[in-house]
């Protein structure tokens, strides 16, 4: 079953054509990656997949939610309840400790729950600097921490934009083996990456080239290239 | 309002005195104070002696300021600033009052001196002392000159109390003080005014900064609120949160407001009226209103352009 289906969409900022006429699907449970030069229409795919942007033309599909009719409250409800996003800058809030920045996100999706957040920190491996502020932690921590928020209302696609970006090799490959259990728990990953090594996890790649879906390969493959 | 003696003798008895404050309304009246006018000497240097009830004189002149303290016995007197600084006394000090009664027969009287008085009046140039005292020095008791009163009450009611007394008692005059009520009616009209505009000109400058500070703590959290859009937050969320803090941040105002403007409002009360000021018990909800109420209307340009951030920023890394 799909979750997500893109027809046809395009997407234009004045004359500048971001993304042009793309059709792609993701099936439930698949790790997909995103990969392409800067200005290829990553981050516009991204936006558009995360509810948080309107394609100027075509469809987008989101768990049966027909995204392009939504209002902004509309595409909000639907980024709360059914994606998690992870960002290479984590954008933990300061003044909160770790735990409260995983409980922020219960409190606008339902009701906060202290004992759930402190069970996603740590499966995260978090467990014990639940109580730090983000300033305490070292970079991959606040990337767990952000895992561990985009987690917490179990959404049903993740998107991450660059997860290992701002991380050295040790804290990557911690990152990309959360992911492989989520991915083997069944959820569905959408990783928008610039690196090959990061992009060779996934089971399908597509690489973006001025807008278009230039190609399409396997992770596999990938590794095998690089 | 004053009462003095219609006679020619300048004397009025005690007894029409309270003939008199029969026609005053009891629940209106602060207090009556008499005044018998001698000369006594100080080193031999007379000066008017005024023969008072000093627990009235406080209430009737509640303006003037004690250097030391009131009298609390019969032996205990007070001194005008002016003889003060001729005579060199100063309060605690035990002086010599001299003088001849009515009988012409010479005393002299050892008293202490427990306070000096500054009114910026001819008071200044007055010795104080107990009327009961003055009355067994001089003898022939129970005859002032003069006589303070002290009423709350609006003009009207003076006028009516005034003319009850001109019509039912001999031997006094009521007079009301209508220069002085009136120029302070007046000059405490335009201080309500000044106090008004002031306070209106106040709240539009506070409005106006509280408007720039939330305006750039919304530009300094742009990022966080973009955040918590990008996990889920509607504006409207958003929107309560600022207006929240905004309102918090009025009643921490509103109470360090209150008590802080209680506190000055005495301190100038004592220095220029030399009163104290009532503590007004609907002041402080007022002022807290007023401050959340300025806040959060203050708050109203800012929160438009939180709830105006767009979600998308946190993905550009802006």
């Amino acid at each position: 079953m799909n979750i997500l289906e893109l027809k046809d969409v395009s997407m234009t900022y004045g004359s500048v054509k971001a993304l042009q006429h793309v059709d792609l699907t993701v099936k439930e449970g698949e790790w997909l990656a995103i990969m392409g030069p800067s200005g290829s229409g990553k981050t516009t795919m991204m936006n558009i997949v995360g509810c948080m942007d309107k394609a100027s033309n075509g469809s987008v599909l989101l768990d049966g939610e027909e995204l392009s009719r939504q209002t902004s409250k509309g595409l909000t409800a639907i980024r709360r309840d059914k994606i998690g996003l992870i960002f290479q800058q984590f954008h933990l809030v300061p003044y909160l400790t770790a735990l409260e920045n995983v409980v922020i996100a219960q409190y606008y999706h339902s009701l906060p729950d202290e004992q759930e957040a402190l069970e996603a920190l740590e499966n995260v491996g978090l467990g014990d600097r639940a109580k730090h502020l983000p300033s305490q932690l070292s970079g991959g921590e606040q990337q767990r921490v952000c895992i561990a928020r985009a987690l917490i209302n179990c959404p049903k696609l993740i998107l991450a934009d660059e997860p290992t970006g701002n991380l050295d090799e040790a804290n990557e490959k911690l990152v990309m083996q959360i992911l492989h259990r989520l991915h083997d728990a069944g959820s569905t990953i959408i990783v928008v990456t610039h690196s090959p090594e990061v992009g060779a996890h996934a089971e399908r790649v597509i690489v973006l080239e001025h807008g278009k879906i230039a190609r399409m390969t396997s992770g596999t493959e990938l590794h095998k290239s690089a | 309002m004053v009462l003095v003696p219609t006679g020619e003798t300048g004397l009025m008895t005690m007894d029409e005195v309270e003939e008199a404050a029969e026609y005053l309304q009891p629940d209106k009246l602060v207090g009556i104070t008499p005044y018998r006018y001698e000369s006594l000497s100080i080193n031999r240097q007379p000066y008017t002696t005024a023969g008072v009830r000093f627990a009235q004189v406080a209430k009737t002149s509640p303006y003037w300021q004690v250097d030391g303290a009131w009298p609390a016995s019969g032996n205990e007197i007070m001194i005008g600033a002016e003889i003060a600084r001729v005579t060199g006394i100063t309060p605690g000090t035990q002086t010599r009052i001299s003088g001849h009664s009515k009988e012409m027969s010479p005393f002299a009287l050892d008293m202490v001196v427990s306070g000096v008085i500054t009114t910026g009046g001819t008071e200044e140039s007055v010795i104080f002392i107990e009327l009961a005292t003055l009355e067994k020095m001089m003898g022939n008791a129970g005859q002032v000159n003069l006589v303070e009163i002290s009423i709350e009450g609006s003009q009207a009611e003076l006028e009516e109390m005034a003319l009850d007394i001109e019509d039912n008692v001999a031997g006094v005059a009521p007079r009301l003080v209508k220069r002085v009520a009136s120029s302070e009616a007046t000059v405490l009209g335009k201080l309500r005014s000044l106090v008004f505009l002031v306070t209106a000109v106040v709240m539009g400058l506070t409005l106006i900064c509280v408007a720039t500070t939330m305006m750039t703590v919304v530009m300094e959290r742009r990022k966080e609120i973009g955040l918590k859009k990008a996990i889920g937050a509607e504006s409207s969320t958003i929107v309560g949160e600022f207006i929240a803090e905004g309102a918090v941040l009025g009643v921490a105002g509103g109470v360090i407001g209150a008590v802080s403007g209680f506190f000055f409002a005495q301190l100038i009360s004592m220095n220029v009226f030399s009163r104290s000021v009532a503590f007004d018990h609907l002041a402080v909800p007022a002022a807290l209103v007023a401050a959340v109420a300025v806040t959060v209307v203050a708050c109203l340009i800012p929160v438009k352009k939180a709830a105006d951030v767009e979600p998308a920023i946190v993905l550009r890394g802006e």
